[in-house]
């Protein structure tokens, strides 16, 4: 029997209700357990020395009063490890010619960013390893530097890994339909370049690992700050040469991922590597200073765009051209190849385009790595894309909504292929614009700006259609012949005074996962949810599963939760009618106990029921199954990816004279399925605003020419703080997908892929009277000056 | 990142805070609020024997009035300031600058004397007390001296505190029928100030009496743009925004270069003015 979630006033109804988290009084109240809380007998801390250079020969390291300082235990480099971890190449076998070079957990005689760790010191206490990370001597050989990626290619420029040829690491071109056509016969043809600011997500907790290797069990624990304790364990296994069955990974509460945490870094290899060779338990929490070049970084796209309009406001064609510098090495195991993909994949995405032709080309270069971080690749491709609606727009002097209008996908028109290739098996394009415009009340909207304007009062409205990628199949990863699992797993038990137990192989990073496993589960079976516990993150425990990425904790580990939840009320169904001389379809469960279903009569608690299945089992039937647990899988199978759509509308002032914007309100509706809980999925898109939003305006890791990073302080690299962000409105249009029962897609993705292009388009829409136009992220005051004629361009335009 | 390991003694009085000081030596440091020390211990950008934490020295903190001037004790907290009466009638500049540095908990930590002996030139509070002709009370093993706040900022982070001198007070006349404003750019409440200005002047029509115009964010110390103020008194504020180009010679940062900086410097001179004439 299945449930009509449709249905709105049915019994247990959590699924589409804001019901608290259960843990956020318990993270509120400070009695969350994260890494750096976990003490074990015999911990040792581990600091690293960094490159200080951004490419360089390291000549030798002289450890002599580093380990003579009371309290330094021992001194790791590079050599030291090589042959407890072995080196580490991260390419993926469906991205057709890519390549990367081995990485070591500590460089081995080269340093090839700054940031990049050269050697470990092992200590009484984290300050002392500090003491002795400063004592080291090491012999850096500065090597000449790569820092630009436009010229990562020119054959002057040196090439960073000898045996690859270049510095390219992968390119592709994916190209549907007569773009020589459609640009000779447009109307208008309009071109712009755009530049993605890059940045890093800065997580409240930093990176943080303990591990444990007892030699005794030939075991290793890492107690790891991650989304996806399975690849960790798979790949720790991996590069420790141990079998993956004597690596487990236990992960507790986590302070915010946003995909920082969901690689393998060479800091937490060595840390585990290091407890490997001394047998004792290593703890590495990466400082807020470090992490700026030790965390992944992302964003660094240069865009060319050209797109074709006939004069009755037609797309007819996108031409894009993405270059992206990733640093020295992919990153494992992901691959840094991904983003660029992304882009190809992404741009166009909301609208309809008879011809579309876009090529990503991923170089290397000295600077931190970048990989995956939150909205890979989208607010890059939107920005592009609504950049260009925009543009064209003018060109036509037409409103842009009623571009958008004549272009989106149809809402009728589902199933779907886009020209870029991505299949969409339902969005609501229109229906979501027809809200975002009577939510914001656009027309007023427009006519206060135009009487401000009057006034010397520069407002502007920016508009971005998005699509989001969500749900993701084994076509992301595991066809690369990467083990990251795209199928995720809950087994839901009930135990003798009919209390519930989830056990899932998605994590709870701090957004509330647990929250809606909660719900899911209790709506499911039946039960209230005080009733539910959930225990993520520990491989030992939970089913096998991918863990938080791509927006699929509630799509894929929300489904794989509710079928193991209606399975194991079948079970119960099955003894209780065994019990009550009953048939199954005459009962259900309903608040916590077996109910007559035609009446609704409460015919026995389920801590009746559980009471004599363990312990009176005696006196039902000896052939009666009576499995109070039940654990289902699931994974996405029509399609390689559950796409989901939104838009978003940001209004902004802009002081002419001093550059400054003044972010004034921001819309979002946006489409993710099923709603499981409205509050959480409105934090998840307001958060991921947040963080488009600075992208858009505060956030860049600013490199010089010799590839030092120049504001790796939480003082100069600026993240968005509440007092500067807008009111947020948020909407939802629901398109289940018919993939699952519960229909549920991700929403965690949404806010970051578009407010980027709402904010730069509402900038732009702002100073249109004056000719200037920005497409350099992030927008800082003097940008904006620049293209206002009235300070220099500060990147030498 | 965690400190380096350091010596703490907590001083019961002036006298005692000096004689701890001797004994640590030069190179130790003295603990105000610790707002921007101990980050900086924690970052291991700075490094010191011994930190000698004055925050329980009796009356070091509180604002008293003596005559003309007001008394501000070097440890009176940023939160202190924003909302004490004497201060915002005798020195309104001192509290619209203190709700403009960082944060509640910072205010509510940091002190003004730790922040005009840290001498940030980014900072606030040393633009306000050279604009407001404050003369800085300090106390070394000879006793006690006074310095013109106007001498008393030398370079980035340099002051002409003496060795084993300690700043105690801050006297600042009071204002009179002058009026002053305090107004900056930053990107976030709260952050070093791309470029800001402390007006303080005798409006009388379209003349600013006796201007002071003092600028933070664009030198290594609180930069006087005296071309400009002498123009203000003439009533002239086309030429004071002219006479900037000469007055001020920013080096570029993270937040602009040199011509952002100038051009900021002149919008925010203007806005200073609108906001003294609107007072």
């Amino acid at each position: 029997m299945t449930i009509d979630l449709n249905q709105v006033d049915r019994p247990n109804s959590y699924i589409g209700k804001t019901v608290p988290r259960p843990n956020a009084r318990k993270l509120v109240e400070g009695r969350g357990q994260y890494v750096d809380d976990v003490h074990l007998p015999r911990t040792v801390h581990v600091a690293y020395l960094r490159s200080p250079y951004a490419h360089a020969r390291i000549n030798g390291i002289n450890a002599d009063a580093a380990k003579a300082i009371p309290g330094v235990l021992r001194v790791f480099t590079g050599h030291d490890l090589k042959d407890v971890c072995t080196p580490w190449v991260a390419t993926l076998d469906h991205l057709k010619g890519m390549k990367s070079a081995p990485q070591h957990a500590l460089a081995v005689d080269r340093a090839m960013w700054v940031g990049e760790p050269v050697a470990a010191v092992v200590a009484e206490s984290r300050a002392v390893a500090e003491d002795g990370a400063a004592a080291l001597e090491v012999d850096f050989e500065p090597l000449p530097v790569v820092a630009d990626m436009e010229t990562a290619l020119d054959p002057e420029t040196p090439v960073l890994h000898e045996e690859l040829g270049d510095n390219l690491t992968f390119t592709r071109t994916h190209e549907s339909g007569d773009l020589a056509d459609a640009f000779a016969s447009a109307a208008h043809v309009v071109e712009e370049t755009f530049h993605t600011g890059r940045h890093t997500g800065v997580c409240l907790e930093p990176r943080s690992i303990l591990a444990d290797f007892n030699r005794s069990e030939n075991q290793l624990t890492l107690y790891a700050a991650t989304q996806a304790p399975h690849m960790i364990q798979s790949s720790f296994a991996k590069h420790l040469d141990l079998p993956e069955g004597k690596v487990r990974v236990i992960c507790g509460d986590v302070g915010g991922s946003y995909g920082i945490k969901v690689h393998i870094y060479p800091d937490e290899m060595a840390t585990a590597a290091i407890s490997r060779v001394m047998g004792r338990p290593v703890k590495f929490i990466a400082d807020r200073l470090e992490s700026f070049t030790a965390d992944i970084h992302a964003r660094d796209h240069r865009v060319k765009a050209r797109m074709a309009v006939d004069s009755n406001g037609k797309i007819t064609a996108l031409e894009i051209d993405d270059l992206t510098g990733i640093g020295p090495y992919s990153v494992y195991p992901r691959t840094s190849a991904i983003e660029g993909n992304q882009v190809v994949n992404l741009c166009g995405g909301p609208y309809d385009l008879a011809s579309y032709k876009a090529t990503t080309t991923v170089v290397m270069q000295n600077k931190a790595p970048m990989c995956q971080y939150r909205a890979v690749g989208h607010p890059i491709a939107c920005a592009v894309t609504e950049g260009m609606v925009d543009l064209a727009a003018e060109a036509l002097g037409m409103d842009p909504v009623e571009l958008r209008r004549r272009n989106l996908v149809p809402d009728d028109a589902y199933p779907y292929t886009a020209a870029s290739g991505m299949k969409f098996e339902g969005l609501s394009h229109h229906a979501s614009l027809d809200k975002l415009l009577e939510t914001m009340g656009y027309d007023d909207l427009r006519r206060e700006q135009q009487a401000l304007r009057d006034k010397g009062v520069y407002r502007g409205i920016g508009i971005a259609s998005f699509i989001e990628l969500t749900n993701p199949s084994p076509f992301m990863y595991g066809i690369g012949g990467a083990r990251i699992s795209a199928q995720d797993g809950a087994t839901v038990r009930m135990d003798p005074d009919g209390s519930l137990v989830v056990l899932s192989g998605v994590t709870e990073q701090g957004q509330g996962t647990e929250g809606m496993l909660a719900q899911v589960v209790a709506e499911s079976v039946g039960v209230p949810m005080e009733t539910v516990k959930v225990i993520t993150g520990d491989t030992q425990t939970t089913p096998y599963g991918g863990g938080t990425w791509a927006s699929r904790g509630a799509g894929i580990g929300g489904a794989a939760a509710f079928r193991a939840g209606r399975a194991l009320r079948d079970n119960i169904i099955q003894v209780a009618a065994a019990m009550l001389q009953s048939t199954p379809d005459a009962l259900d469960i309903i608040d916590g106990a077996i109910k007559d279903r035609a009446t609704g009569e409460e015919r026995m608690p389920l801590a009746e029921l559980g009471r004599i299945v363990y312990f009176r089992g005696d006196t039902l039937p000896k052939d009666l199954d009576r499995e109070m647990v039940a654990t289902r899988h699931y994974i996405t199978s029509d399609y390689p990816f559950a796409f989901t759509n939104g838009i978003q509308a940001s209004l902004v002032e802009v002081d002419v004279e001093t550059g400054f914007v003044k972010l004034l309100k921001h819309w979002c509706v946006e489409d993710c399925g099923r709603v499981i809980n409205p509050q959480l999925v409105d934090e998840q898109i307001r958060g991921g605003i947040v963080q488009g939003l600075g992208g858009a305006l505060y956030e860049e890791c600013v490199y010089s020419e010799e590839g030092q990073l120049e504001n790796a302080n939480m003082a100069d690299y600026l993240v968005p703080m509440a007092s500067e962000m807008p009111d947020m409105v948020i909407g939802h249009v629901e398109t289940p997908t018919q993939e699952s029962e519960l229909g549920a897609k991700g929403a965690g993705e949404a806010g970051t892929a578009g407010a980027p292009a709402a904010v730069m388009n509402a900038i732009n829409d702002a100073i249109r009277p004056f000719g200037g136009r920005v497409t350099r992220m992030p927008f800082t005051p003097e940008r904006v000056l620049a293209v206002l004629g009235k300070v220099p361009d500060p990147d030498g335009r | 990142m965690k400190p380096a390991q350091f010596a703490y003694a907590r001083a019961k009085d002036l006298p005692h805070a000096l004689a701890l000081w001797a004994e640590a030596g030069e190179d130790a440091q003295i603990l105000a609020g610790g707002q921007s020390l101990i980050a900086g211990l924690g970052l291991r950008l700075a490094d010191t024997p011994a930190l000698i934490d004055i925050n329980h020295v009796p009356d070091l903190a509180g604002v008293t009035e003596s005559g003309d001037r007001i008394r501000i004790g070097a440890m009176t907290r940023h939160a202190e300031l924003a909302r004490n009466p004497l201060v915002a009638e005798h020195a309104p500049a001192i509290a619209e600058a203190a709700p403009l540095i960082a944060h509640p908990a910072i205010q509510a930590r940091g002190t003004i004397g730790g922040s005009l002996a840290y001498a940030d030139p980014a900072a606030e509070f040393p633009a306000c007390v050279v604009a407001l002709d404050a003369e800085l009370v300090v106390q070394g093993q000879g006793g006690e001296r006074r310095i013109p706040a106007a001498d008393f900022f030398l370079g980035l982070y340099e002051t002409a505190l003496e060795p084993f001198e300690l700043l105690t007070a801050i006297e600042i006349p009071k204002a009179g029928r002058r009026r002053q404003t305090v107004q900056e750019l930053v990107r976030r409440h709260g952050d070093y100030a791309i470029v800001g200005i402390v007006l303080a002047a005798d409006v009388q029509g379209d003349t600013l009496g006796a201007a002071k115009v003092v600028y933070f964010g664009v030198g290594d110390a609180p930069v006087v743009a005296e071309g400009a103020a002498r123009a203000l008194e003439q009533g002239d504020v086309s030429a004071a925004l002219k006479a900037l180009n000469d007055d001020l010679d920013p080096p570029g940062d993270l937040t602009g270069g040199p011509e952002t900086k100038r051009h900021l410097a002149r919008v925010i001179l203007q806005r200073a003015i609108n906001a003294l004439r609107a007072q």
